[in-house]
């Protein structure tokens, strides 16, 4: 068998589109459709066609009538949004100085700091978490904002150090002597040189952080409160809380939807922002 | 007094000393060369120059001013690397018009230069490309363009062609000395390639283990060796060890262990019973066949007996490499003029080489 003919293709990807079609394309065409459905009696989703007499049955477009209706989800989704942009950022201007340091160290010792980099994974997530119920609690600020993103920058700052180290690290450093002997001063060295290219760096490092922190629900259940609900809270309260389902698929729906928005936005501003990098 | 002086510097890594008591002076306008082979310490001068490195010992001084405490940033010097150093990011109207911006210059006349600079490259048609869409010739040239478009009082060029292929090298070395000469901006240009060195330069610096062997305008480093290093680094030389054993006002003996005596041009400053060796251009050699000399061997006053070991073909010369009788290497170059043989001798072939009395240069050791 040749490699690249159809054959070899099929054999190749065959199994992950399988795959893929099955436990990914599958659910999410039954999300789309539970968003349309109404709720069953004792929670969950209601048949489509009615079995027994007085039931509500069939599809429904009232969870989005609901959803648009109300400013409130509105504006949980756009807080949803300036937590994950401020974590992002917060991330962002944390981690870009780190990662530029590792990425000029000697190269015995880059691989060390990226082990400490990564090093907190090696404890249970909610370990992490509740560490900082411990550790903000002292200073009244537990069940705050600040609790929630210093948590979500605690948790998500790995996903931003390292693809801006992987892309830092290739830079090639005879670019910066250039620009020193072109007459560029420290600063412009940074902005002019190391910060374009290491665009793509930075917008893979967002798109890791800001949309994991998007759907987050445990962190401001533990460090917001109860009063600081973000989409993540929401969509866990529809289907354990309140079970309804085909509430809790309209926002998921609607909550992909806007990610894919942001994504499609940063990559058309990655396109545009690193040109040929 | 001098753009550049180079006063006795030293450059020390750990215990290696990369530069010894190194001194020098360039000319404003000059082309000149820092040639010797790879770890002779010339990129390490070029990068004191630059300001990316300091020397331990010693003084750079530009237009009378120390430069010791100015950064590379704030040096009127640019520098043209090997690798080309274009930035990735930025076309090439933005790389070229990179120093421009730094030293602030108004928009439009940043504009103007760099579109007359790109002209005296001839990449006028390339300016909206990128760096990763031009050819390696053209890459040097958005780097020479970037280097020059606000005029700066030494440009420095490492090994810049040392990445092209034979050809475009050629075509480009002329039109650096052409550029070079057009724009009246000075050259310190570093090579380990004499044949370059040979054809650029106003003056050359051979270096060797981080000193200068010879400093001197290239026919003159071609043409009299100061040691025995410099005659071997520069093109091809046969070397015969002698000694003198007499001499007149233009010329005189030698003695050769072996060989008998050899007739080559008087040397000041060498007396009689300086021991050193002959250095003799392979293209002052001649190469004759083995019977009677023929009439246009006139003149050719040494003449020795040998065997023709190997020759190498070129196209326009072949080398023949002859041992002597004595078992001394001697190579001889012979055009191949008038016909389209590629050689006139066979290996094995009992031959004569003989060149003048006044060819060649004697370096004492």
């Amino acid at each position: 068998m040749k490699a690249g003919s159809p054959w070899a293709k099929w054999v190749v990807g065959g199994p992950p589109f399988v795959f893929l079609l099955l436990f990914f394309a599958l659910p999410a065409l039954i999300v789309v459709v539970a968003s349309f459905m109404v709720p069953g009696e004792f929670g969950g989703l209601a048949p489509l066609f009615p079995l027994r007499g007085n039931e509500d049955t069939g599809l429904t477009a009232e969870n989005y009538a609901v959803f648009f209706g109300d400013w409130v989800y509105v504006q949980i989704f756009a807080k949803s949004f300036g937590v994950a942009a401020l974590t992002t950022l917060v991330c962002l201007v944390a981690g870009y100085p780190l990662a530029m340091l590792i990425a000029r160290m000697p190269k015995k010792r880059r691989d060390l700091m990226v082990l400490l980099v990564i090093l907190p994974f090696a404890s249970n997530f909610l370990v992490r978490v509740y560490a900082w119920m411990i550790i903000l609690g002292p200073f009244d600020l537990l069940f705050t904002r600040v609790a929630v993103i210093v948590g979500m920058v605690f948790v998500h700052l790995p996903f931003m150090i390292l693809p801006l180290y992987t892309n830092l690290e290739k830079h090639d450093p005879v670019l910066l002597d250039a620009a020193q002997d072109l007459g560029a001063n420290r600063w412009e060295r940074f902005w002019r040189v190391t910060f374009p290219l290491s665009l793509p760096g930075i917008f893979s490092g967002a798109a890791l952080v800001f949309i994991p922190v998007l759907g987050m629900f445990a962190i401001p259940e533990i460090l917001g409160g109860a009063n600081d609900w973000l989409v993540g809270n929401m969509i866990k309260e529809s289907f354990l809380g309140t079970r309804d389902w085909p509430f809790g698929s309209m926002l998921s729906l609607m909550l992909t939807l806007a990610v894919l928005l942001v994504a499609l936005l940063s990559t058309w501003l990655a396109r545009g922002g690193l040109s040929r990098a | 007094m001098a753009l550049l002086q180079i006063k006795n510097i030293t450059r020390r890594f750990g215990s290696f000393e990369a530069v010894k008591n190194v001194s020098f002076e360039v000319a404003a306008g000059e082309f000149f060369t820092l040639l010797g082979p790879s770890g002779c310490g010339k990129t390490t001068i070029l990068r004191m120059i630059a300001g990316f490195d300091l020397p331990d010992e010693g003084s750079i001084v530009l237009d009378g001013v120390d430069l010791k405490d100015t950064p590379p940033e704030k040096r009127p010097i640019h520098t043209v690397f090997q690798s080309y150093a274009l930035f990735p990011h930025m076309s090439v109207v933005n790389n070229v018009a990179f120093p421009l911006k730094m030293a602030g210059v108004p928009l439009e006349e940043i504009r103007a230069k760099v579109r007359s600079v790109l002209e005296l490259v001839h990449l006028s048609e390339k300016g909206g490309q990128f760096p990763h869409e031009l050819s390696g010739g053209q890459k040097q040239r958005v780097a020479l363009a970037r280097s020059l478009v606000n005029r700066p009082r030494l440009l420095l060029l490492d090994e810049p062609l040392g990445a092209l292929d034979a050809k475009l090298r050629e075509q480009l070395q002329v039109e650096l000395m052409s550029l070079q000469r057009d724009v009246g901006v000075t050259f310190i240009f570093v090579t380990h390639s004499q044949a370059e060195a040979l054809a650029l330069s106003h003056r050359i610096a051979v270096m060797n283990a981080g000193r200068i062997e010879q400093l001197d305008e290239p026919s003159k480093i071609y043409g009299f060796p100061n040691n025995r290093f410099v005659a071997d680094f520069i093109g091809n030389c046969n070397l015969l060890d002698a000694t003198v054993a007499s001499r007149q006002d233009d010329a005189m003996t030698l003695a050769s262990e072996g060989l008998g005596t050899i007739i080559a041009p008087a040397q000041p400053g060498v007396a009689v019973g300086a021991q050193g060796v002959l250095a003799l251009r392979p293209e002052m050699v001649r190469i004759f066949g083995n019977e009677a000399p023929p009439a246009e061997s006139a003149g050719l006053v040494n003449r020795f007996h040998g065997k023709v070991r190997e020759y190498v073909y070129i196209g326009d010369v072949t080398t023949y490499i002859v041992f002597l009788d004595n078992g001394q290497k001697i190579e001889a170059l012979a055009p191949n003029a008038g016909s389209g043989r590629a050689r006139f001798f066979e290996t094995g072939d009992e031959v004569q080489v003989a060149w003048r009395g006044d060819a060649g240069h004697f370096v004492i050791h």
